[in-house]
């Protein structure tokens, strides 16, 4: 099969490889309709996450047609056609009985402190992923959910991951009627967080970012106010005059790793490696929050300690809520949701490339080329 | 500054009250279906579901946990695990090293496991150039030309570091390639000697 092959640091091609196989009992595999590149794919590409072994094949938002599973499935057949959560979780260990399917300890060897997912790194479990051809897909009466006739496949892919984490963002927010909530960050996550705090009773939603057209689309998409924090020289201050100088009641830190808009920060954290990541949003999230307030993080980090300002956090009185997404749990409300157009994932996908195109669909969301917000990637059709 | 200038922040109310649930409604598509905490999926954040699809109390195991890298904070190898890419050559004894060794609370773990990516890297990208595939430094650069490089990045802060992405991606490749220069320099050197 034609696969995607991570070859080091802003390095990758397609590959010859091996159609998965059953491994596990409880396996199926799956052939890949629709794939994505998310966010977090960034970070494996540019070398962030620890043990991202050359050969890897990334991608954990994708949906495709059941091809052949392991012995004691029950709930899936040959040629159903299913959206897979990114995480893989085993529904039966103790975090899993609670709900908290990103944190299953049964999937992966390599962590503790992550769950299972699918193509990123052998630090969340060394499972190949979906920015493929064929995929495995372990755990296939726990995870994988069939397709609604209703549902367009493009949300349905967006839906395994970047619209779910939107979602539970807002909910990690602990929003309540009237809030003021600044989203960080105007990528597919931080857009479906900013349409989400409407739904749980926002007053105000503020998102910041310095890209043009995803501000522009956090407008018409979120109806959401815009700061663009080239235009700011400190946007910590905007967002403390913005808010009658109390400050967000909420901020939702939908960047992450990759975060920009302090220079040595960046260049020490995702171009040196000196720390986990750059956390730039994470310390104006904390410094723009209200004192009492919360920060919702759903940013993504590595292992690698980062330069947090924990003090503002503790002097401040905050709450932090942060977490890789439940996707599963997120469902069927979210369906409801995207059913009755109040979440609308598929209008942030701006670009479509063939699998033989990976190496070129990186790079182009990497570096923002092209107004590129959500690209997606058409294994070979046949 | 007057008293009704005071920003809301230093008196007990927020000046400018939020607009009318009326007004949101008619704005907002949806706007406070979810105002209700119970309606959200993850409140509270633990819940026990009623049916995960799971149809055993631990899972059955999957076969070849034998030698399996682990965290020394797992109590074994998970019942399922993936199996791409398995540990080979000195890339894979540091990292081995760093699981053996070091739990995940330690810098070090981390630290050698990032070691170990870097000479994976190159030990693969070595075996690649006697490969009919070798490597280059970075990939995908076509889409500068087809997706508007330069003029998709006008005007943006992040241009700034950008500029050093070349450096920070080729710098290695440089360097790389000018010691192996010194030292086929140095051979045939000794050599003539
Ligand atoms: N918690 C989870 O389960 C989960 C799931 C999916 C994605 N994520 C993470 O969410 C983050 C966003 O994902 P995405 O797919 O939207 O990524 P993306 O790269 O498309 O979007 C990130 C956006 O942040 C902007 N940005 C950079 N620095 C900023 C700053 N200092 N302030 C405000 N905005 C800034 C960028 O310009 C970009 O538009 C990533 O870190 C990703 O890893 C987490
Ligand atoms: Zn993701
Ligand atoms: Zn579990």
């Amino acid at each position: 099969m034609r696969a995607m092959v991570y070859r080091g640091p802003y390095k990758i091609r397609v590959e010859e490889k091996d159609v998965p196989a059953i491994e596990h009992p409880n396996d199926a595999v799956v052939r890949v309709a629709l794939a994505a590149i998310c966010g977090s794919d960034l970070h494996l590409y540019h070398g962030m996450m620890p043990d991202t072994r050359i050969g890897h094949t990334f991608g954990h938002e994708f949906i495709g047609v059941v091809e052949q599973v392991g012995s004691s499935v029950q709930s899936l057949q040959v040629g159903d056609r299913v959206m897979v959560p990114f995480n893989i979780f085993c529904g039966s260990c103790w975090f899993c009985s609670r709900g908290l399917y990103s944190n299953c300890h049964n999937v992966n060897p390599n962590a503790t402190a992550v769950g299972g997912i699918y193509g990123y790194s052998h630090t969340t479990g060394g499972y190949d992923g979906g920015q493929a051809e064929y995929v495995r897909v372990p755990f296939a009466d726990v995870g994988p959910v069939k397709i609604p006739d209703w549902m367009h496949d493009e949300d349905a892919v967006l839906l395994t991951d970047a619209a779910a984490t939107g979602y539970f963002g807002a909910q990690l927010g602990e929003i309540t009627e009237g809030d003021t909530v600044v989203v960080l960050g105007a990528g597919p996550v931080g857009l479906i967080a900013a349409q989400s705090a409407w739904l749980m009773g926002a007053g105000r939603v503020i998102v910041i970012d310095h890209l043009r057209e995803r501000l522009e689309k956090a407008r018409t998409m979120a109806h959401a106010e815009t700061l663009d924090y080239d235009e700011y020289d400190d946007i910590v201050v905007e967002m403390k005059k913005q808010t009658d100088f109390l400050g967000a009641d909420v901020v939702i830190e939908a960047v992450g790793a990759e975060a920009d808009g302090n220079f040595l920060q960046h260049v020490a954290g995702t171009k040196l490696k000196l720390q986990g990541g750059s956390p730039v949003a994470l310390n104006w999230a904390i410094d723009g929050v209200r004192k009492g307030g919360t920060v919702s993080v759903v940013g993504a980090y590595g292992p690698i300690p980062n330069a947090v300002k924990f003090g503002d956090a503790l002097n401040k009185g905050l709450t932090l809520r942060m977490n890789q997404t439940p996707v599963k749990r997120q469902w069927p409300r979210m369906f409801e949701h995207v059913r009755n157009g109040h979440l609308t994932p598929r209008e942030m996908v701006t670009h479509r490339f063939p699998l033989e195109d990976i190496a070129e669909a990186y790079h182009v969301f990497s570096a923002k080329l092209d107004g590129c917000i959500k690209p997606l990637i058409l294994p070979r059709a046949d | 500054m007057t008293e009704s200038d005071v920003p809301s922040a230093y008196v007990r109310d927020k000046r400018t009250p939020p607009p009318s649930r009326e007004e949101l409604r008619a704005r907002i598509p949806g706007w406070g279906a979810d105002l209700d905490p119970a309606d959200r999926p993850s409140y509270p954040k633990l819940q026990y579901p009623a049916d995960t699809g799971a149809h055993w109390d631990f899972p059955e195991r999957q076969p070849g946990a034998e030698g399996r890298e682990r965290s020394i904070e797992h109590a074994f190898v998970t019942p399922a695990f993936g199996t791409a890419q398995p540990l080979h050559g000195l890339s894979g004894a540091i990292r081995r090293l760093a699981y053996q060794r070091f739990s995940e609370g330690r810098l070090a773990h981390w630290m050698l496991l990032i070691v170990g990516d870097r000479v994976d890297a190159w030990e693969s990208h070595l075996r690649s150039f006697v490969s009919g595939r070798p490597d280059v430094p970075a990939t995908g650069l076509r889409g500068e030309l087809t997706h508007s490089g330069p003029g998709s990045r006008e005007g943006r802060s992040d241009k700034r570091h950008q500029v050093l992405d070349p450096v920070v991606v080729a710098g290695p490749w440089l360097a790389a390639a000018g010691a192996t220069a010194l030292g086929a320099r140095a051979v045939v050197r000794a050599l003539r000697r």
